[in-house]
């Protein structure tokens, strides 16, 4: 006897049975796959959705956080926290190694490190012959983004390839690959900021301190707050405030920059983000802003 | 409506649809509006495709510029693959699938269709139903897409004039009923000006229908909207094996989504292909112990008898049973550059489960311009075709018109891994 089921998912709930289905393919599909943690928002969503798609199992897949040596100590200290209260296994690579190999060779010792972890990254997944990457990355986040696959295939260089996509059809995920190729898969490509936020609150999820409004020395130039710390000290000339402000990203210290709010809980985040008139890329990254198809650019280059 | 007012509440659903419509229709401008008058585009956006378009020296700003994606698309001022937007209203949440026009990507509509609740199709209202009309509105129907509504755009052009809407719906209608298309609703609107889309205008007086947001806030988000099997495919097996804790020793979850119907515990299983039958001791959604489950539901199911199941096999109520078969006849869109040979083998992917495949036949190949059927010995990319095929293993399968989730199928070429075919079972 077929039935009539009229009750129908809340948006969070079908978010996230659909993240949990991504992920379970990529364990069903998949010989080595990695989980990419970085202590910040999204990838800590991921980890709530690992647990909820394999407990009481271990997770089919090791954590791995690739390290630019740049990142705010409150969110390594986080990371490595909630790995061991998870009884995962976290792989940290460190983009300073990479240096010292002299696979990344900067311009100058101020330069930003953060486009040099794609090389760290395809390092560690030929060291590991990784064949999956799960990533918290977003289609809201970047108009480059928009475009990307759930599973996005990566060539032997890992290069992503925007005009020669798989062509990803209801919910049947291709995520083969031949050795040596891999697959970035993105089980929360279709949540947007709000989203994360709303599920945070419901979920209760812990994050680093840096999330929420804190007092900060910062440089303003034009729109954005450049935080000032040891290693992104004020030049000559810089008016330093002390400012109130939060991460809506963390990642790392030279490219990332907080907003000004006095947002202490999840509760007023979410009021926040939900009366935001700016995207959370150009609110914190200066990096985005160079060029309109910078994103774009890191991706085809191998990055997240 | 203000932006506090987009903050969805937990309890709002999600719908997802698609625009298409022919190269300057004013799809692009359309999603645009949307997300603009909802409030979804924020002021760096903004400013950017102000930016973009004082550059192009346009004098008013370009909305369809917030839909531009790739750097190879901007340059060739078209767009060539699907991309997903999303935005909220205080009452749900929408993603929206952004199909390229152009005829050559046939198979990009196929792909923003296949997980679309409603279809909008744009019509300019100077040039009436166009061959790429039709050939949208086919393709919908053929996924299935349970709503479509006709957008009649670029109204400020004919003047707001309701003769020229009433013609092309008239006009739109007798070619859907010629294709059994059931359920159409017509909207007239200026995207460029906003009449229609998300605020009524003043221009539209003679229209007494819903504006476009609203229609798309009053359709269903069901899953469906007849009755469904139940049916689970495995993805996935726990076994966590733990010695030290009794309880898990033992435990044996297999992990699945819900593609259809519901399942409760007690409730008689059987698991294909083996045919075992058992009752549902647990049901666990995120860690916790339900009672039920629903469609779309990603869980993990606990059986009373020790059976052996892998992924690839399906679990379904026993009462309701799918049918087992190793030949299959089904429409196939053919999304690959390399033609479809009948010499060679593919791989199929159908829920979970993986099996080899040949063409045995090809019934015929449907002419997407007269929407007549051809014979044809050979699909290219972009073809839509009838065919049969041959299956190395046995496949679960329902129609697609009855299960969308166990009715579809890719197919792989394993050269290259690269997904080459998407299939609907008849
Ligand atoms: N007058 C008028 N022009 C429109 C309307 N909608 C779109 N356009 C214009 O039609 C052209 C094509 O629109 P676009 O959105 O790029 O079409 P697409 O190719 O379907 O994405 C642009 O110049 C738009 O400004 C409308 O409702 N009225």
């Amino acid at each position: 006897m077929s039935t009539l089921t009229k009750q129908t998912l809340s948006h969070l709930d079908w978010l996230e049975a659909e993240a949990i289905h991504i992920l379970r393919e990529v364990a069903g599909q998949c010989a080595n796959p990695v989980l990419l943690f970085s202590g910040g928002k999204d990838s800590i969503c991921l980890l709530r959705l690992a647990e909820k798609a394999f407990r009481p199992g271990r997770f089919p897949f090791p954590l791995m956080h690739i390290d630019t040596g740049h990142n705010y100590p409150e969110v390594i200290e986080f990371r490595d926290r909630r790995a061991a209260e998870l009884g995962e296994r976290l792989i940290v690579r460190s983009v300073e190694d990479s240096m010292a190999r002299g696979t990344v060779v900067l311009k100058g010792p101020t330069e930003s490190r953060n486009k040099h972890q794609s090389v760290t990254l395809l390092e560690a997944i030929e060291e590991f012959g990784f064949d999956a990457c799960i990533g918290g990355a977003r289609r809201d986040e970047e108009k480059a983004r928009a475009k990307e696959r759930i599973m996005s295939f990566r060539d032997e260089f890992g290069q992503w390839d925007p005009k020669n996509q798989r062509p990803e059809l209801w919910n049947l995920f291709n995520a083969r690959t031949h050795k040596g190729e891999n697959i970035r898969a993105f089980p929360i490509s279709n949540w947007t900021e709000l989203d994360v936020w709303q599920y945070i609150e419901r979920e209760n999820l812990e994050l680093p301190s840096i999330y929420f409004a804190h007092v900060r020395p910062v440089v303003r130039k034009g729109d954005l707050l450049y935080p000032v710390t040891e290693l992104t000290p004020a030049q000559p000339g810089d008016k330093v405030e002390q400012v109130q402000v939060r991460y809506r990203t963390v990642g790392d210290v030279t490219c990332t920059a907080p907003v000004e709010s006095d947002a202490d809980s999840v509760a007023r985040i979410l009021l926040e983000t939900a009366t935001t008139t700016i995207t959370e890329r150009g609110a914190t990254r200066m990096d985005d802003q160079t060029s309109e198809a910078s994103m774009e650019q890191r991706k085809k280059e191998g990055y997240f | 409506m203000s932006a506090h007012e987009n903050l969805p509440g937990l309890d709002t659903g999600l719908l997802r649809f698609l625009t298409c419509g022919s190269v300057d229709d004013g799809k692009s401008t359309l999603i645009g509006r949307l997300l603009f008058d909802t409030k979804t585009i924020l002021v760096d956006t903004l400013s950017a495709i102000e930016k973009t378009s004082a550059r192009r020296g346009l004098n008013a700003v370009d909305l369809s510029l917030l839909t531009d994606g790739l750097q190879a698309e901007r340059e060739q001022g078209i767009t060539i693959d699907v991309a997903y937007r999303y935005f909220s209203t205080g009452t749900r949440k929408y993603i929206i699938a952004d199909a390229p026009g152009h005829e050559q990507y046939t198979r990009n509509m196929v792909t923003a269709a296949s997980t679309a609740h409603l279809a909008i199709i744009l019509v300019d209202a100077r040039k009436g139903v166009q061959t790429q009309t039709r050939r949208h509105s086919y393709l919908a129907h053929l996924v299935n897409i349970p709503h479509l509504v006709v957008a009649v755009n670029k109204m400020d052009l004919v003047g707001y004039d309701r003769e020229t809407f009433e013609q092309i719906r008239a006009e739109y209608l007798a070619f859907a009923r010629r294709l059994g298309i059931p359920d159409v609703r017509f909207i007239p609107l200026s995207a460029l000006n906003g009449d229609m889309v998300v605020d009524r205008g003043d221009k539209l007086g003679w229209y007494d229908g819903p504006t476009l947001l609203q229609v798309l806030e009053a359709t269903p988000t069901a899953h469906t909207e007849q009755p469904e099997d139940f049916r689970l495919p495995v993805q996935y097996v726990c076994r966590p094996q733990d010695s030290a804790n009794a309880e898990l020793h033992d435990y044996r979850g297999f992990m699945g989504r819900v593609e259809s119907g519901e399942i409760a515990v007690g409730d008689a299983v059987t698991v294909l292909p083996s045919g075992r039958s058992s009752r549902v001791k647990a049901i666990e959604i995120g860690g916790a112990r339900q009672p039920l489950a629903i469609h779309e539901q990603s869980v993990t199911l606990l059986l009373e008898d020790e059976i052996d199941i892998s992924r690839g096999d399906m679990i379904v109520k026993s009462a309701e049973q799918p049918q087992v078969v190793k030949q299959i006849e089904a429409d196939l869109c053919w999304l690959s550059e390399q033609p479809l040979s009948s010499a060679r083998t593919y791989l199929l992917r159908h829920t979970t489960r993986e099996v080899k495949a040949k063409v045995a036949r090809i019934d015929y190949r449907l002419d997407l311009n007269t929407l007549e059927n051809v014979d044809a010995s050979a699909l290219e990319m972009n073809d839509i075709a009838r065919l049969t095929l041959k299956l190395a293993q046995p496949l679960f399968v329902d129609a697609y018109a009855q299960n969308r989730a166990t009715g579809a199928f890719i197919l792989i070429d394993e050269s290259t891994n690269n997904t080459v075919g998407a299939g609907m079972i008849r």
